[in-house]
């Protein structure tokens, strides 16, 4: 008996945590941890500061984190989690991005009722209950819990070495997100909406992401990356399993990537959710989904590459068509930018496509550059509006050039960067994939994706023609607000960093060369 | 030679210009202008310093160059050098410039959307870019300068012009931005391909020529270098955005984006069509010299069928684009050589008419030439200059493009008998529109209108024709200079093509005097 136990107490042994190299991602889950208890028991004239110096001290920390952890290649907790090159540069990316995206969201001087989050989100539209907490002048703090968590999932998601791992990343990235989208102030239906429908389709992307994922440890009867590729080389991936769960897991990562024919969510998320959010989700969760997807694709379906190959290059191309053509038709800014992420979606699905370390290191560059132009555009579409809110509708920005040169001339610089025009860093970006997809023998996507880039000028130009060379309606009430520091810092970091990806991209393009390839 | 960079000095020179003329007070208009011309001319001197220390004899050679590591992950140099061929092209642009902000020094003023000192700023960054262009001897660097200056002059045409601006801007944008996006996949591939064969990839031209490229490869890289460029020079049937751009932009707008950016277009034919896909180039021969035979002709019918002083103009130069992409695939020195100095001589020409036009129609209040007519009495010295422009641009001999033109169809005739009877056609159509065109303004009764608000030149607008005009007259009289220059330059070119001119035939030979 006592041999028995001796035995079994012998056998358990605590799992190794390697906290310097998760450091990052626990600092973060453990200040949005900490943000719930300040939201619980702190008084509510502090909050807001309290959660400022969390929020931001957990990025900064999380950075330096970051930093100290490069060149660190390791597996670490047990085989779930690859902290390698790629995983500390999209770490770092998103931190940047991430805290770019904070500073819009932390604004208060835009909105004339205080922030741009309902009071009370659990309150029904309309109702007096919520008039009643309008009245009050209740500001939001609970977003920044909220936030943290999204970006927790997101450093997670693309460092996740299996799939249970990646399962949970993907899940604390979303659900905060999900209830970030539905807490705009103003058209608060619209913002529900957005909730629900994005909840409800990415409910059900996870449910394929699952479901693939069983069908995965089905065939290889291991959840870890590694494991699916030892058994691909076992047998040469001739197993209908293997090819029906890497569909499946593909979907549930491509719906969270905005590809079509999964990108239908996208226009009315991006819509109803609150601005600053918009700008977080559309540029950190592309950059983490696109990590999750290179991890998966890469390291553990590698030997199934000529199976995937095609699909990928099939949505990819489908992606960049039907991004271009509907934003094309769109009289919306957000919804415009919306399916201009679609497209540009299917831009950096060359890279991956590519299969081949230039299309690793392409897809990196676009992310980075493709994120903080989107995060920078989305934050002047919060400081554009009328008397009832933000003034989304386009020919409510025309003749913005000629009163508010400034501003329009940065988003023109981001529209620019969106268009791929050189020396900015949308060229770097497209420039890389696009130099990646030939060599990886996609030539026949990166001329279709040129195409797709010429046409998208279009409706990038035009924006520009109609804030510069269209004179403004007569009873145009639209005006630029005069953002307080946090706004301006973002979008001045925003437009800094896009010009400098474009003309010196070395310094970019050196870090993703260092960042080397995925480890097994 | 000394250390001094002149090259890179001459590219940035504007550039600084630029920034000073931001950097103005708001409202001070004038100050700014003043600060624009003397940046201008500045760079214009410099040019002409530069120009008396290049070595004609090695003008096939790249000279001041430099280059330095700008994107080594991608094997990008910001690298630059002039051949002889560059070098007449830069001064083309450096010397249009000031005369440019001469002559158009009241087409923007404080009622203008755009700001006076923007306008400035944005013709002296136009000014970088046109230098770098042609200059640039890195692909890539060629590449990223042929875009980037589609913006500022998007928004010197969307900003600064006529009436259907917008559309004109944008439809020049998109137009150039599709041939640019189809010559980056090409770009894309050329790199990819000096991968294969060098082991690492470049961009740096000099290498790139001496690949052994497979010619269906060829092919396709061609194709997309090529269909760039005939958007940007423009070639029909790729031509229909020039008319609308030129005839809603400012006058001055009108000379840099004719007279100067669409030489980019021949230019890089030249240069890189026909240097980096030489067996791709022969291959293409045929149905080039169609298209530029049947821009001759497409060209001068409808320039003579125009109602519109500005877009007559603009068809004129569809017209002689034809004829410069006839000598260059033409495949012969004399042709080639006759090609770059047509592009230099019609940018002076194609300056002094638009110029003198825009005079013509900003007192007029109106771009009809029916509303004219007269002006000869009226306006005796403006009527006089737009004379000798127009003749400039019939190819009377005594005239610069006579030379040029004489020259291309020489070339032409030496190979291609048949294109080059047919571009004769033009020569006599270019007569009908020209003359027609200063029948229908110039003689004749002048209509109260015309009486009343057509005065004659004033001492700036003079200023800024008459050198126009006397480089015209004396590259009528004294092309060598120029074809000293371009001539080893186009050596080099036939020699990278593997082309060699015709032997003359036995009984008839065919020996005009430019040649050694």
């Amino acid at each position: 008996m006592n041999a028995i136990l001796a035995t079994s107490a012998v056998d358990i042994t605590s799992p190794t945590i390697e906290y310097a190299a998760l450091a990052p991602i626990l600092i973060v889950l453990g200040a949005a941890v900490l943000g719930v208890l300040v939201e619980a028991f702190v008084p509510q004239y502090l909050r807001r500061t309290i959660q400022l110096v969390l929020t931001f001290g957990a990025l900064a920390a999380a950075f330096v984190a970051v930093l100290r952890a490069r060149g660190t290649v390791i597996v670490a907790a047990e085989g779930s989690v690859a902290i390698d090159g790629p995983t500390i540069f999209m770490q770092g990316s998103i931190l940047v991005l991430a805290a770019i995206a904070a500073l819009v969201i932390a604004e208060r001087h835009v909105d004339p009722a205080g922030d741009s989050f309902a009071p009370r989100a659990s309150a029904l539209p309309g109702s007096e209950q919520e008039q009643a907490y309008t009245r009050l002048g209740w500001l939001q703090t609970e977003v920044w819990p909220l936030f943290l968590f999204a970006v927790g999932g997101m450093l997670l998601f693309p460092a996740a070495n299996d799939l249970i791992t990646m399962f949970v990343a993907l899940e604390v990235l979303s659900l905060p997100l999900y209830i970030l989208a539905g807490m705009a102030r103003r058209r608060r239906l619209l913002s529900q909406e957005a909730a629900l429908k994005y909840f409800v389709l990415g409910a059900f992307s996870s449910a394929f992401f699952l479901y693939g994922a069983a069908l995965l440890y089905g065939y290889s009867g291991s959840m870890k990356l590694s494991g699916i590729a030892d058994a691909l080389t076992a047998d040469a991936g001739q197993n209908g399993l293997v090819i029906a769960g890497t569909a499946l897991v593909t979907v549930g990562l491509l719906f969270k990537i905005g590809a079509a024919p999964f990108h239908q969510w996208t226009p009315d998320v991006y819509q109803g959710s609150p601005t600053s959010i918009t700008g977080f989700m559309a540029a950190c969760t592309k950059v983490a989904a696109f990590g999750a997807l290179l991890r998966i694709m890469y390291v553990a379906l590698g030997g199934l590459r000529f199976d995937w190959r095609p699909m990928l290059i099939v949505i990819a191309g489908l992606t960049m068509i039907v991004g271009t053509i509907f934003a094309l038709t769109q009289t919306d800014i957000k919804r415009m930018l919306a399916y201009s992420s679609i497209a540009q979606a299917g831009f950096i699905l060359v890279g991956v496509v590519a299969t081949n370390e230039a299309g690793l290191q392409g897809t990196l560059v676009y992310l980075l550059a493709y994120g903080i132009a989107t995060i920078g555009a989305f934050a002047i579409v919060t400081l554009v509006r009328d008397t009832t809110g933000e003034a989304t509708h386009l020919s409510q920005w025309a003749g913005l050039g000629k009163r508010s040169p400034v501003v329009a001339g940065a988003f023109a610089l981001f529209l620019l960067a969106f268009a791929g025009i050189p020396l900015t860093s949308g060229f770097t970006g497209k420039f890389a994939v696009f130099t990646a997809g030939i060599q990886g023998g996609a030539t026949g996507l990166v001329v279709l994706g040129v195409v797709a880039s010429a046409v998208a000028a279009f409706f990038y130009v035009r924006v520009i023609v109609l804030m510069f060379f269209n004179d403004p309606a007569v009873d145009s009430r639209t005006a630029v607000v005069v953002p307080s520091s946090f706004t301006t810092f973002a979008i001045t970091v925003a437009v800094a960093l896009t010009v400098v990806i474009g003309v010196l991209p070395q310094l970019v393009l050196t870090l993703v060369e260092q960042a080397g390839i995925f480890v097994r | 030679m000394t250390d001094f960079n002149w090259l890179l000095a001459l590219f940035l020179a504007p550039l600084v210009g630029a920034v000073a003329v931001l950097l103005v007070p708001k409202g001070a208009d004038k100050l700014a202008k003043q600060v624009g011309l003397v940046v201008s001319v500045v760079v214009f001197a410099l040019t002409v310093a530069m120009s008396l220390q290049f070595v004609p004899a090695e003008a096939g050679d790249f000279q001041f160059s430099f280059a330095y590591d700008w994107i080594p992950a991608f094997g990008v140099q910001f690298a630059m050098g002039l051949d002889g061929i560059a070098l007449v092209l830069v001064a083309l642009s450096t010397s249009l410039v000031p005369v440019v902000l001469l002559a158009g020094w009241d087409d923007v003023g404080p009622e203008s959307r755009g700001s006076v000192k923007g306008y400035v700023a944005l013709i002296l960054v136009l000014e970088a870019a046109m230098i770098g262009v042609f200059a640039a001897t890195d692909v890539f660097l060629f590449y990223v300068f042929f875009e980037a200056m589609l913006i500022p002059v998007y928004f010197l045409i969307g900003r600064y012009g006529g009436a259907r601006r917008s559309y004109a801007a944008v439809k020049f944008l998109l137009y150039s931005l599709f041939g640019g996006l189809l010559m980056l996949a090409a770009l894309i591939g050329l790199y990819v391909v000096s991968g294969d064969l060098l082991g690492t990839g470049t961009f740096d031209f000099t290498q790139l020529v001496g690949l052994d490229i497979p010619e269906s490869t060829q092919r396709w890289l061609f194709l997309g270098f090529f269909v760039a460029f005939a958007i940007k020079a423009p070639l029909v049937p790729f031509h229909t955005w020039l008319p609308d751009a030129a005839a809603e932009s400012t006058p001055g707008t009108a000379v840099l984006l004719v007279g100067v950016l669409d030489k980019v277009g021949t230019f890089g034919m030249l240069r890189y069509c026909l240097e980096l896909f030489p067996e791709a180039s022969t291959w293409a021969t045929p149905v080039v010299l169609v298209l530029a035979v049947v821009g001759i002709i497409y060209g001068a019918l409808l320039a003579i069928g125009q109602s519109d002083l500005k877009r007559l103009i603009a068809y004129t130069s569809v017209s002689h684009f034809g004829f410069i992409a006839l000598g260059i695939f033409a495949m012969t020195t004399r042709g080639q050589s006759g090609s770059t100095l047509y592009m230099v001589n019609h940018g002076f020409s194609t300056a002094a008419l638009f110029l003198i036009a825009g005079f013509l129609i900003s007192r007029r209040g109106s771009r009809v030439i029916d509303d004219f007519g007269g002006v000869q009495k009226v306006a005796p010295v403006l009527a006089g200059t737009f004379l000798v422009a127009g003749l400039s641009s019939l190819a009377l001999p005594g005239l610069s493009s006579f030379v040029s033109e004489f020259l291309v169809l020489v070339g032409t005739f030496e190979r291609y008998t048949w294109a080059g009877i047919i571009a004769t056609i033009g020569i006599v159509l270019a007569a009908l529109y020209i003359l027609l065109m200063y029948q229908r303004t110039m003689t004749g009764e002048a209509p109260d209108e015309v009486r009343e608000k057509v005065h004659d030149l004033r001492g700036r607008e003079v200023l800024a024709i008459a050198p126009l005009l006397v480089v015209i007259i004396a590259l009528g009289f004294y092309p060598k200079p120029v074809l000293d220059v371009v001539n080893p330059a186009v050596d080099r070119v036939m020699q990278s093509v593997g082309a060699t001119d015709p032997a003359p035939q036995v009984g008839g030979p065919v020996a005009e005097g430019t040649q050694q």
